[in-house]
């Protein structure tokens, strides 16, 4: 049965599984639908859609896939009979009905046909009010309405459809094809044991204890040790603002992931325009009265630390090398020095870049090659992440 | 099979009452994620009072680890029991402590297992349970027993999205997002609460509170637990209901951060 939805979902990028598909068929067989569509809308939902970011992508699916489908809504009996044997005469058209009629919309139309089923005690046709037939109402059987909604026969009253094509999840997609999952599981790969933290003995340490309690004859002598705890800290750098608009989302799918795993011993993170100078601001807006010195950086931040760049790489050569910063004599003069200055600081540091090399404009690909030879750089994505990690964890 | 209808203090939407009905004759536990507040641990509570089933609660914590849930092995206490002679040492049954996993598979009756935030704990976590959960059965190696289900429980899993589950973890799962309840739902929810309000003063405390809930600025926005908690405030106080959508009395109770609160003194009119 309708195979053909489950391809359409995943052409749409859900990626529903053989397993979800085979269960949807077995709840099917089970009758978990209730005999009604919107029955069967909402087991579809819960067994193929596993995350509220789905859902409006599943709603637009499914709309498509199943317009044209007729099916049974539940409307009384009795009304049913009376549209079924109705063989009542063609009514009059009413221009002046049709033109109301059109004006109505689909939710209107619907409020309509509810008041009128609890309203309706009897038979009506070639009418403009009541549900009927041949008549210029919005809703009934074999009528003459621009628009409405067909009660009885072939019925038509598709609610699962509009519970699906009123989109209330719309907010919640995400529209990243990025796995956030496949970050923290590629950041996970960042860990150092050590068991010379100072923390106090408290995990049993089973070797010693079978060691120290054969040695003393079978006296049981239980020995604890200290916990190991993973000793990395991360210092993430982001370019902000400018050609990184581009990677935004990629970016911000990194930052999740990064501050989502709560693994490494400390995580800071900081912002920079473009190049590193006098200062490293705390926001992405790059506010120098939210924003600590690049000097108080280098000094409260040992050289253990792990440092991660996150920029495109790409500036003007001045922005790079100009002479527009920094300290006068001594110390660094132009955005190159700061970065061989945090290169010899650091050991265990690498460049993030969502960009390729650029191949047009001298400008952008010098800056590229340049701190491309100064730091490892690896590209944005699952597997260069993974091979940076490796990276950080040489000794 | 039972079907769970929502309970005398529990007022759940068509659509979780399907979903819960789905998972329980699947035979899948039932995945539940909603904004903090919605009541997911609640339902829980809900669905084993509606059919008469024990609970069992696994609050899932960062430490957390799938074997606490299986199955303890107490090798001090067996070493300890060793050196001053205790009965029955030759026993390793006697030192394997069932989790919550294992109680709820070894119970005599069928039981609602609630796996409580289960984002909270590592990254691996619901892939360690796959097995478990898929085939309601586990191995002691310790002592060479396999523990099955009795009855298959019925599981229910929350999570408030803290960190992404896995694939492998989902496919297995009925999933049901809980959406913020809607005025008419809202009003329902607080009459089972308080069955003897003042309607006026449920209409007024209602307008007020989604007209918070709609301020772009405020970052944390209030839930239905909040709610309650201010009615609850409001009764005790006897505010009068003329003065809630324009003074917001106790905001306190409704808004825990100060910018919030700022935010909506200078946005509210």
């Amino acid at each position: 049965m309708f195979e053909e939805f489950l391809y359409l979902l995943r052409k749409r990028g859900l990626k529903v599984s053989l397993t979800e598909w085979v269960s949807l068929m077995e709840a099917l067989n089970k009758g978990l639908h209730n005999s009604s569509f919107t029955g069967f809308y909402y087991l579809c939902r819960c067994l193929l859609v596993k995350s509220e970011a789905d859902f409006d992508c599943f709603d637009r699916c499914f709309l498509d896939y199943f317009k044209d489908i007729p099916f049974h809504q539940e409307i009384s009996q009795a009304l049913l009979d009376w549209l079924e044997k109705s063989n009542a005469p063609l009514g009059e058209y009413d221009e002046q009905q049709a033109e109301l009629s059109d004006q109505l919309s689909h939710n209107e139309i619907e409020a309509l046909l509810k008041e009128r089923k609890n309203e309706q005690r009897e038979q009506h046709h070639c009418g403009n009010y009541w549900i009927g037939t041949h008549g210029m109402s919005t809703f009934g059987n074999m009528g003459m309405s621009p628009k409405g909604i067909r009660v009885g026969s072939e019925a038509v009253y598709k609610r699962a459809f509009r519970v699906a094509g009123e989109r209330r999840f719309r907010d919640f997609r995400e529209d990243s094809t990025l796995d956030i999952r496949q970050f923290q599981v590629a950041l996970r790969k960042l860990r150092q044991f050590s068991g010379l933290v100072d923390l106090p003995r408290t995990q049993f340490d089973v070797d010693n204890t079978i060691q120290d309690t054969a040695q003393q004859g079978g006296m049981l002598k239980v020995r604890y040790k200290r916990p190991r705890e993973n000793t990395v800290k991360i210092l993430l750098l982001m370019d902000s603002g400018g050609s990184m608009e581009y990677y935004s989302s990629l970016c911000s799918a990194l930052f999740r992931a990064v501050s989502k795993s709560g693994h490494f011993k400390e995580l800071k993170i900081y912002y920079f325009h473009n190049c590193i100078y006098t200062r490293l601001y705390k926001n992405p807006i790059i506010d120098p009265r939210d924003s600590v010195p690049t000097d108080w950086a280098l000094s409260n931040f040992s050289e253990d630390w792990k440092v991660i760049f996150v920029g495109d790489a790409q500036m003007d050569r001045r922005e790079l090398e100009g002479h527009y910063c920094g300290h006068g004599e001594e110390g660094p003069r132009c955005g190159l020095d700061w970065l061989h200055l945090l290169r010899r600081r650091y050991p265990h540091i690498i460049w993030l870049n969502p960009s390729d090399r650029p191949n047009w404009g001298e400008e952008w690909s010098h800056s590229y090659d340049a701190i491309a030879e100064l730091f490892p750089m690896f590209p944005l994505t699952v597997d260069g992440l993974e091979a940076g990690m490796r990276k950080l964890l040489v000794r | 099979m039972d079907k769970f209808k929502g309970s005398q203090n529990y007022v759940a939407s068509e659509e979780l009452m399907r979903a819960v009905n789905i998972a329980m004759v699947l035979q899948k536990p039932l995945l539940i994620k909603g904004e903090p507040g919605t009541g997911k641990t609640m339902l829980a509570e809900a669905i084993a009072a509606t059919l008469e089933k024990k609970l069992i609660v696994w609050n899932i914590k960062s430490t957390t680890k799938a074997q606490d849930g299986l199955y303890v092995y107490d090798v001090v206490q067996r070493l300890y029991d060793s050196q001053f002679g205790g009965e029955g040492v030759d026993n390793i049954e006697k030192y394997v402590k069932l989790g919550k996993l294992g109680e709820a598979f070894t119970d005599r009756e069928q039981v609602i297992l609630l796996i409580d935030e289960i984002d909270k704990a590592d990254l691996e976590f619901p892939n360690d349970l796959l097995w478990e959960l898929d085939r309601m059965e586990f191995y002691i190696p310790e002592t060479g027993r396999t523990v099955k289900a009795n009855h298959r429980p019925v599981v229910i899993i929350t999570s408030n999205a803290e960190k992404e589950l896995p694939d492998a973890f989902l496919r297995r799962c009925v999933f049901h997002y809980i959406e913020f309840p809607d005025k008419e739902l809202m009003a329902q929810i607080v009459r089972v609460h308080f069955p003897s309000l003042d309607e006026k003063l449920l209409t007024q405390v209602l307008e007020a509170f989604y007209k918070i809930r709609q301020l772009p600025q405020i970052k944390k926005k209030p839930s239905t637990s909040e709610m309650i908690d201010w009615i609850e405030a409001l009764i005790h106080e006897g505010v009068d209901p003329g003065r809630i959508v324009s003074e917001v009395p106790y905001l306190g109770v409704v808004l825990k951060k100060n910018e919030d609160m700022d935010a909506l003194r200078r946005n509210w009119r």
